[in-house]
């Protein structure tokens, strides 16, 4: 028996997410008593796929040359994979979640989603996720004989378990369902789903001119960048900024929202974060009954110095 | 063209989100159901491909006869037909066989989803479709074009956008992007009234759920706001350091 965790790279190097699947995964396979196994599509390098050991894999399936958006393949190959498989998990990436709907569908395996805690039940596959955009938390159980689970982003630790990690490089090549054409990467910044520290600003900033010390706070902090809903449809900002809940749902350890008036939809994409710090002018804004720490103050004034005081603890 | 848009009736983003039955049921008592906003999107894009295309455009649903306001509000955007697989969409496997099984019987050449719905939150419908249908999937699509039987998307991905080309049929999980914001269609007094006249079929489905909900809790609330002078940004610096240990 084993368990198998889907892993992802961009440009030959795995995503954060993949080890946080990993160290979760890892703990389930400890629970269940299972080897733990990896599969991974595109090229990645022999020292990186072994870096997959520092997480408690103990053997990882490569397969450099199918294209991990090949849904249809991907699938494929991780149901032939998993055929001893208790759990397959999956970490949250827009790529983890076309692939593991199709799975589930094709092994008649359960789908949790969103999941933010371990197995609650052995016995028949329970767990809590992330359900109606994080305003309430379900429990679901399958007693299929696999289940398949995605877990929410950023709700569990990397963890280390020094093990040496096999590699086994499948060289298939198969013809895919559609042709990728190519791939446009949103310039030079963190990517907003992996980011530790989120800078989100509102239509408080009045214009996209004013951004330049949002970026500056960003980086700063090595954080990423965000935006309401609004400020995207008018184009201040891209639509890959957007946040909330008909936005990217995000669940950083720091979220500081800066002339935003925290509208509920706004809330539902954005309160997982650990901690978030309010900045706005009007003291009854709403986004103070949900944010840890508050600042009554015009951006203008606030996120200046905020940069001039962060910068004296870099140094 | 044969396009279908699959629509999940979901609350108002407004709505407060509560429980009845000692926890194991959602509470729908005073909340305003609507279109899916993902569905949205999706069902623009398939208007605006049948005006220019010639398509012809089916909306399907899976739910009780409570949903039946959401499915005519479609028809009033502009779905030439309907069709509600009356059984109460339990979890997202049996939701998507009921759909699969309509597909099979009634061919359609794209078929439109939602990334999401904006209530369980599942994101899994359209690739078990997919699944059951053997055909190309795509999700998080936030731009799409239509030449004959080639398609041309744009789907997101972490970080960027990854460009895409395939042919018919395909099913994608749309989102943002397939139209803008400012495109979106709303029903206008026309379309109300030539909605009543559309056909709606109710057809009976009873997949079995691989799922099944238990039981639901809200997440902890939190403690008190801190508030911070703005003339001592210092302090909030430091609380972020030393107490938070966030920065
Ligand atoms: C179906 C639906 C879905 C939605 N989904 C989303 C979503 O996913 N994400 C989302 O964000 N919204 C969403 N919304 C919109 C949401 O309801 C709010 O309208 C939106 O979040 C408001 O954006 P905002 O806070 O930037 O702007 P506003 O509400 O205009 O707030 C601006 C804030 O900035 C403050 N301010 C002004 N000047 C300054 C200054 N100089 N310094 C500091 N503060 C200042 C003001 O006091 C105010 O609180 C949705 C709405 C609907 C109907």
């Amino acid at each position: 028996m084993s368990i198998l965790v889907y892993t992802e790279s961009w440009e030959g190097k795995f995503r954060k997410s993949s080890f946080e699947a990993a160290s979760y995964a890892n703990e389930i396979s400890q629970d269940l008593n299972t080897d733990l196994f990896a599969i991974s599509f595109g090229l990645v390098a022999e020292e990186e796929l072994s870096k997959l050991g520092e997480y408690g894999v103990s053997k990882v399936f490569s397969f450099p040359n199918i294209n991990k958006s090949d849904n249809y393949n991907t699938t494929n190959f991780i149901a032939e994979y998993a055929k001893d498989a208790k759990a397959i998990i999956f970490s949250n990436t827009f790529t983890a979640k076309m692939i593991a709907p199709r799975l589930s569908s094709k092994l008649k395996a359960g789908l949790m989603s969103n999941v933010t805690t371990k197995i609650l039940d052995t016995n028949n596959f329970k767990f809590k996720r992330q359900a109606f955009s994080s305003k309430a938390l379900e429990t679901v159980s399958t007693n299929t004989e696999k289940a398949i689970i995605t877990i929410s982003p950023n709700a569990f630790e990397i963890k280390n378990n020094n093990i040496s990690c096999e590699i086994i490089t499948i060289e298939d090549k198969l013809e895919s369902q559609f042709n990728v054409i190519g791939s446009e990467t949103n310039s030079g910044k963190i990517s907003l789903s992996e980011a530790e520290v989120v800078i989100s600003a509102g239509r408080g900033l009045k214009g996209p001119e004013n951004w330049g010390m949002i970026e500056e706070l960003a980086d700063l902090l090595n954080a990423a960048t965000a935006c309401s809903k609004p400020v995207s449809d008018i184009g201040w900002r891209p639509h890959s900024e957007h946040v909330g809940q008909t936005g990217k749902a995000v669940a950083p350890n720091l979220y500081v929202a800066i002339g935003i008036s925290g509208a509920i939809q706004h809330l539902a994409g954005v309160n997982s974060s650990k901690v978030m710090v309010a900045i706005n002018t009007d003291a009854e804004a709403p986004f103070f009954k949900a944010a840890d720490y508050g600042v009554v103050g015009d951006a203008f004034d606030v996120v200046p110095k905020l940069i001039e005081e962060i910068k004296k603890i870099n140094n | 063209m044969n396009i279908l848009v699959c629509i999940s009736s979901v609350p108002d983003t407004t709505s407060k989100i509560n429980f009845t039955e000692n926890n194991t049921k959602f509470d729908a008592n005073g909340i305003q159901f609507v279109i899916n906003p993902y569905d949205e999107f999706g069902l623009t894009k398939g208007v605006m491909l049948k005006e220019k295309n010639n398509a012809k455009l089916t909306a399907i649903i899976v739910g009780e006869a409570n949903v039946e306001p959401v499915i005519r509000k479609v028809l009033a955007i502009g779905a030439d037909n309907a069709v509600r697989i009356n059984m109460h969409p339990s979890d997202s496997y049996s939701t998507a066989c009921a759909i699969a099984n309509y597909i099979k019987d009634n061919p359609f050449d794209l078929i439109i989803a939602g990334k999401e719905s904006s209530d369980y939150n599942g994101g899994a419908v359209p690739g078990m479709i997919a699944d059951m249908l053997n055909i190309p999937f795509l999700n998080a699509c936030n731009g799409l074009t239509v030449n004959g039987n080639e398609v041309e998307l744009t789907r997101e991905i972490d970080g960027g956008i990854e460009k895409i080309s395939a042919s018919l049929p395909i099913i994608i999980g749309g989102q943002k992007g397939l139209v803008e914001e400012s495109e979106l269609r709303i029903p206008n007094m026309r379309g109300i009234m030539t909605a009543r006249s559309k056909p709606l079929e109710v057809l009976e489905c009873n997949s079995a759920p691989l799922n099944h909900s238990i039981s639901f809790d809200k997440p902890e609330s939190k403690g008190e706001c801190k508030m911070i002078s703005s003339d001592n940004i210092e302090q909030l610096v430091s609380l972020l350091h030393t107490e938070a240990k966030v920065i």
